[in-house]
């Protein structure tokens, strides 16, 4: 990592521990995120049950038919890992903005992005690598071929992280209000769109055996954006939010 | 040499100017829609295999181009209330997302009513018509996310922000519903081309965008002088408005 190089002063001299390096700082922040985020587990297993919820529903009611199933599995999978991403991201920032550690983090002397940035990491862990992990258990109760199964769970790899991100900019926007998680849901929802489409798309050609590396170059060109611009936007609009 | 910039820019100036600036603006808008649907209407001769259906086009395509414009009018504006703090650029900002909402409804409206007979469905797949329909929730969501707030800056500040945000993805997400539509299969309904459309078909058709974009320069006006009267409404000019006087120091 280039960017563990930059070394960052402290600016001010009220600060009496030494200065940190943007990869310490990144790594302090994701940890103490992570441990927080699995101490409380409950919330942090509702997305991962209701994904699994999510594709349950589907068999129940279309059909339980093997090449039904097989057609619909890529986006039946895509959006129930979008709705599980939506479910979850009302956590990202509240409980932070509530008890006051997002001000302190305000007023350090770092890039604010770049501890969002972790944040986000670090909720992605907790809500979205579970249900990477578990796409290709259930994809396998949708008779999806095997072939087929490296393509969805590697696009789900690529795409989760975007949606996180993307839906940290309504998260952000949205700390401050009260029961906001429909209006959450539907500000971010079409900025995520072009993520599903190209998750979806990408399996389906798997399934039909075609060459899928154009949807997911897309997907990680998508990633390495958001990578990039929404943590810089993220920090603008949490600010808002904590006035 | 900034000095007619922040003037416009005072709240009290700018709701003197813009009731004679909507004034200004609808009394030609209606003027060349007259022209424009007297033009389409009548004027134009039916297109040789869409017969008068066609007609619509006069005022699909003027709600489909408003529709984005006012989109990214939008963004501009709430990027330059975030940037410059200009509390008038945020009132321009929430004015234009109820007109945009209606254009792009207008747009879908008419998009169906006239997909109906040329396609045989009201609705299709098609990834303008999908991208379309983005865009109509994009405004849902910034019209939702401004009215959850309680504090007007807040509102403001945030509502821009996500403004912003759906600017930068409005070509993503248009580019990733043509390249997912490509690999549907081809559409069974021919799609409808614009063939280099005859010029006493273009004309009415170019009198009809200028006439909405007049349209809808006019109703901002009024609907942001509304707002901005409605956010002074504490201040002593709104007070002297509201009693039926000129607003104090505005010479009209």
């Amino acid at each position: 990592m280039a960017a563990a190089k930059l070394q960052t002063a402290p600016v001010g001299e009220a600060t009496d521990s030494p200065a940190l390096g943007l990869a310490t700082l990144f790594r302090v922040v994701f940890v103490r995120d992570l441990q927080v985020g699995l101490r409380r587990w409950t919330d942090a297993s509702n997305a991962a049950l209701f994904f699994i919820l999510v594709v349950t529903l589907f068999p129940l009611a279309l059909s339980p038919r093997a090449e039904v199933l097989r057609m619909i599995a890529p986006g039946v999978i895509w959006i129930a890992a979008l709705l599980a991403t939506l479910l979850s991201l009302h956590l990202l920032f509240r409980a932070d903005l509530e008890d006051g550690t997002l001000e302190q983090l305000f007023n350090l002397p770092y890039p604010l992005g770049w501890m969002l940035l972790a944040k986000t990491l670090a909720h992605w862990v907790i809500t979205g690598l579970p249900v990477v992990l578990m796409a290709p258990v259930l994809a396998i109760t949708y008779h999806l071929p095997a072939s087929a199964l490296g393509v969805l769970t590697f696009s789900l790899l690529l795409g989760t992280p975007t949606l996180s991100l993307l839906g940290s900019i309504g998260a952000a926007l949205t700390a401050g209000l009260r029961g906001a998680g429909v209006l959450l849901a539907f500000i971010v929802a079409p900025l995520m769109l072009p993520v599903l489409m190209l998750g979806a798309r990408a399996t389906d050609l798997a399934l039909a055996g075609e060459n899928v590396t154009g949807p997911l170059y897309l997907m990680a060109a998508l990633l390495v954006l958001a990578i990039s611009l929404v943590p810089v936007v993220a920090a603008g609009a949490i600010r808002i939010s904590a006035d | 040499m900034w000095n007619w910039f922040f003037k416009l820019a005072s709240p009290p100036h700018f709701y003197a100017l813009a009731g004679r600036l909507s004034y200004w603006l609808l009394v030609p808008a209606v003027v060349l829609l007259a022209i424009g649907a007297w033009g389409g209407l009548v004027l134009a001769p039916p297109d040789y295999q869409q017969g008068d259906a066609f007609r619509i086009i006069y005022v699909h395509v003027p709600s489909a181009y408003l529709s984005m414009m006012i989109y990214v009018t939008m963004a501009t504006a709430g990027a330059i209330g975030l940037i410059w703090r200009i509390k008038l650029a945020h009132a321009v900002a929430a004015s234009c997302a109820p007109i945009g909402a209606s254009f792009t409804f207008a747009a879908l409206v008419t998009g169906a009513v006239w997909g109906k007979p040329m396609w045989g469905t009201y609705w299709e797949w098609d990834p303008r018509l999908t991208a379309e329909l983005i865009l109509l929730f994009l405004y849902f969501g910034y019209m939702g996310l401004r009215g959850a707030f309680e504090n007007l800056t807040q509102a403001d500040r945030a509502s821009a922000m996500l403004a912003i945000a759906g600017v930068v993805n409005v070509p993503i997400i248009h580019f990733s519903v043509i390249w997912w539509a490509s690999l549907h299969q081809g559409p069974t309904l021919s799609k409808l081309e614009a063939p280099s459309i005859s010029g006493d078909m273009l004309w009415p058709l170019l009198t009809m965008i200028l006439a909405f974009t007049l349209f809808f320069l006019g109703i901002l006006a009024m609907r942001v002088r509304a707002e901005v009267l409605e956010r002074e409404v504490q201040s002593r000019w709104a007070e002297d408005v509201l009693r039926g006087a000129s607003p104090a120091g505005v010479n009209s």
